[in-house]
């Protein structure tokens, strides 16, 4: 089988920007009218001919989504079990060399901090810790899932890249979806940002994901994080990532995210910004092309703009969220990976999501799918 | 009513006496769901173990239901095989005391297109476990003689992939299966106008299965009630016994009229 990251070390980056430069507002209106919708039209949606047809990319993707999905937006919460981090990442909060409080949350800690986020009302959780295996290695992992027991209905993980047998494992341990985010495509100024570390190997990075589903992960989680890279290649790339995966694993749902980066205690400010219009644009091209993926929205986008998004294509959005670990229960506070900019409350958001037509989803998959019930 | 009365609608030896059945799904909120439910004049609902939770009292979406007027069918959407599907069937019947089962099994996350091989062990499985199984299944009328054979209720063969609102594109499979049926067949997924409701009772199908249609409507009351008239509108049809489909305009004066004119006057 080819692997993703065969493909993409084949891949002429200028000869993609090429494309997307080239596109008319011919190319533009062809995307747009058609049902499926080709590579080829997804470098049309994502140019710069595209963005006086935002409302129309808008409007195609909002209907879209509300035929695939309904009026519904499911709600998770990220629980941090540590900021302890081997990687050197020029942009990140976590990033080894600064000097953040260190923490890795016990496994009544973690408990601590679910049954908050259980009596909020989540029953999708995902754990997310730096990169070291010193402090989250697969037995800790393990301890941390059996001790949530069946109080959540999903958990994933977004962690440090593991090997096929370790996801399996963790499949096995109840773990049904998995987090894995490139931050970068272009292989070039992936090095710019991973300085030293394991995640400097972008080969390696690429590749865990299809160990993972291999491994038998229900839920895909890719994702680029914008302001490091040219947005529109990447969001080309990640377009391609997408089809790739589907077409390899068709058990697996595939959930796409796109984080504008954040400041953080490494007060890194992105070298490419991506506005909001381009943001949306690109959002939208994304659901036109995917009109079966799960598109994410962490609480690093302000609250205008999750409000305003809503409707368009998003499915998925993490609410009240502490980026810091024991952030839900500590009253000191270790490093926190980004800032958050919607600090609405989890009872806020879900309030809002009614107020804008739709149901807010707490639920969406149940234990029993992965775990052994009653005989 | 004239004409002659449509069989009665018996699953499981219940009868129902309305030949629309809907989903919960995809509703803006458990309020709107239980209004178009109410206006559709079902009798069957079939709710996503997936997405209620049926050890919880307070439920939202279990809660916002009559279940006095309502028969419950839970269904396993999201299992990706046999052996996930019976858990959940399982765990169902535990909590909800009710035996009648949709059996999903949808390993393609996409389209939801469900799995034959996994849906006829699934049904084995649970029927020999006293489960009352409607299965969903592709538009094959093989698999749903086996399905049928293995002790199912009824069975559900799609119109066209859920919620993609495109009507009955499975037509010439679909009158196969019905031609064939023993038990009801209930047409699921893809009706998403209420002519596609209408064509699929006027086509011989015992009932319907609708959700997107009505969920994603401006109105999903009002559409509710187009749904529940489309499907009254058909029976009453069916009843009425409808003349033959011809492709040309039949002649008013017959080719072989000839044969009772006296031979006298034909010279």
């Amino acid at each position: 089988m080819t692997t993703f990251a065969d493909t993409m070390e084949q891949l002429d980056l200028a000869e993609v920007d090429a494309r997307i430069a080239a596109a008319t507002e011919q190319d533009v209106a062809r995307a747009l009218a058609r049902e499926r919708r080709t590579i080829e039209d997804l470098a049309a949606l994502l140019s710069p001919a595209a963005a006086p047809h935002l409302e129309q990319m808008a409007r195609r993707a909002a209907a879209l989504t509300e035929q695939r999905f309904g009026r519904v937006i499911q709600l998770y919460a990220p629980l941090y079990l540590s900021n302890e981090c081997v990687n050197k990442c020029t942009y990140c909060g976590f990033s080894h060399e600064l000097p953040i409080t260190r923490r890795t949350l016990s496994v009544d800690e973690v408990l601590r901090d679910a049954r908050i986020l259980h009596d909020e009302g989540f029953r999708h959780l995902l754990l997310v810790s730096g990169e070291d295996r010193r402090h989250v290695g697969m037995a800790y992992l393990i301890d941390v899932v059996r001790a949530l027991g069946t109080l959540f209905e999903s958990i994933a993980i977004e962690i440090q890249p593991l090997r096929e047998e370790e996801y399996r494992r963790l499949v096995e341990a109840g773990v049904d979806g998995i987090a894995l985010y490139q931050e970068l495509y272009d292989a070039e100024r992936y090095n710019l940002y991973h300085v030293a570390g394991p995640k400097r190997h972008y080969r390696n990075r690429l590749l865990a994901i299809e160990a993972a589903a291999r491994a038998g992960m229900r839920s895909l989680g890719i994702g680029t994080l914008l302001g490091l890279g040219h947005w529109r290649r990447e969001a080309w790339c990640l377009g391609l990532h997408a089809r790739h995966l589907m077409r390899h694993f068709w058990q697996s749902r595939l959930a796409v995210s796109f984080p504008r980066i954040r400041a953080c205690a490494g007060d890194y400010t992105p070298d490419l910004p991506v506005t909001d219009p381009e943001f949306v644009q690109m959002l939208c091209a994304m659901r036109l092309f995917l009109p079966d993926a799960e598109l994410v929205l962490s609480t690093r986008e302000p609250a205008h703009l999750r409000d305003g998004l809503l409707g368009i294509g998003v499915t998925r959005m993490s609410a009240g969220s502490r980026t810091d670990p024991g952030g839900y229960t500590a009253a000191d506070h270790a490093g926190e990976q980004f800032e958050i900019e919607d600090g609405r409350s989890p009872a806020e958001i879900a309030r809002l999501i009614e107020a804008r037509g739709f149901e807010p989803v707490w639920k969406d998959f149940d234990r029993a799918f992965v775990a052994p019930g009653p005989p | 009513m004239s004409g002659k009365p449509l069989e009665k609608l018996v699953i499981a030896g219940v009868e129902l006496h309305s030949r629309l059945f809907v989903g919960t799904g995809k509703f803006a909120s458990p309020q709107a769901m239980a209004q178009a439910v109410e206006a559709s004049g079902t009798e069957l609902v079939t709710v996503a173990l997936r997405r209620v939770d049926v050890r919880d009292p307070h439920d939202r979406t279990l809660a916002a239901l009559d279940l006095t007027k309502y028969r419950l069918l839970p269904n396993t959407s999201g299992a990706r095989n046999a052996d996930e599907a019976v858990r959940l069937a399982r765990l169902a019947r535990a909590a909800t005391g009710t035996a009648w089962l949709k059996l999903e099994v949808t390993p393609d996350p996409n389209y939801l297109l469900p799995d034959p091989i996994e849906t006829l062990r699934a049904a084995e499985t649970l029927v020999a476990e006293g489960f009352v199984v409607l299965p969903y299944i592709n538009a094959d009328p093989v698999l749903a003689k086996r399905l049928e054979d293995v002790g199912c209720a009824t069975v559900m063969p799609l119109g066209s992939p859920i919620g993609s609102n495109r009507g009955l594109r499975t037509a010439d499979q679909l009158r196969i299966i019905i031609e064939q049926a023993r038990v009801p067949v209930v047409v699921d997924a893809g009706i998403g106008m209420p002519s596609h409701a209408a064509e699929a009772i006027e086509m011989g199908a015992d009932a319907v299965l609708v959700n997107t249609a009505l969920a994603v409507a401006s109105d999903p009351v009002a559409m509710a009630r187009a749904f529940r008239l489309a499907v009254q509108a058909a029976e009453l049809a069916r009843q009425a016994g409808p003349g033959p489909v011809s492709d040309r305009a039949s002649a008013s004066s017959p080719l072989t009229g000839f044969l009772h004119e006296s031979k006298g006057a034909s010279a």
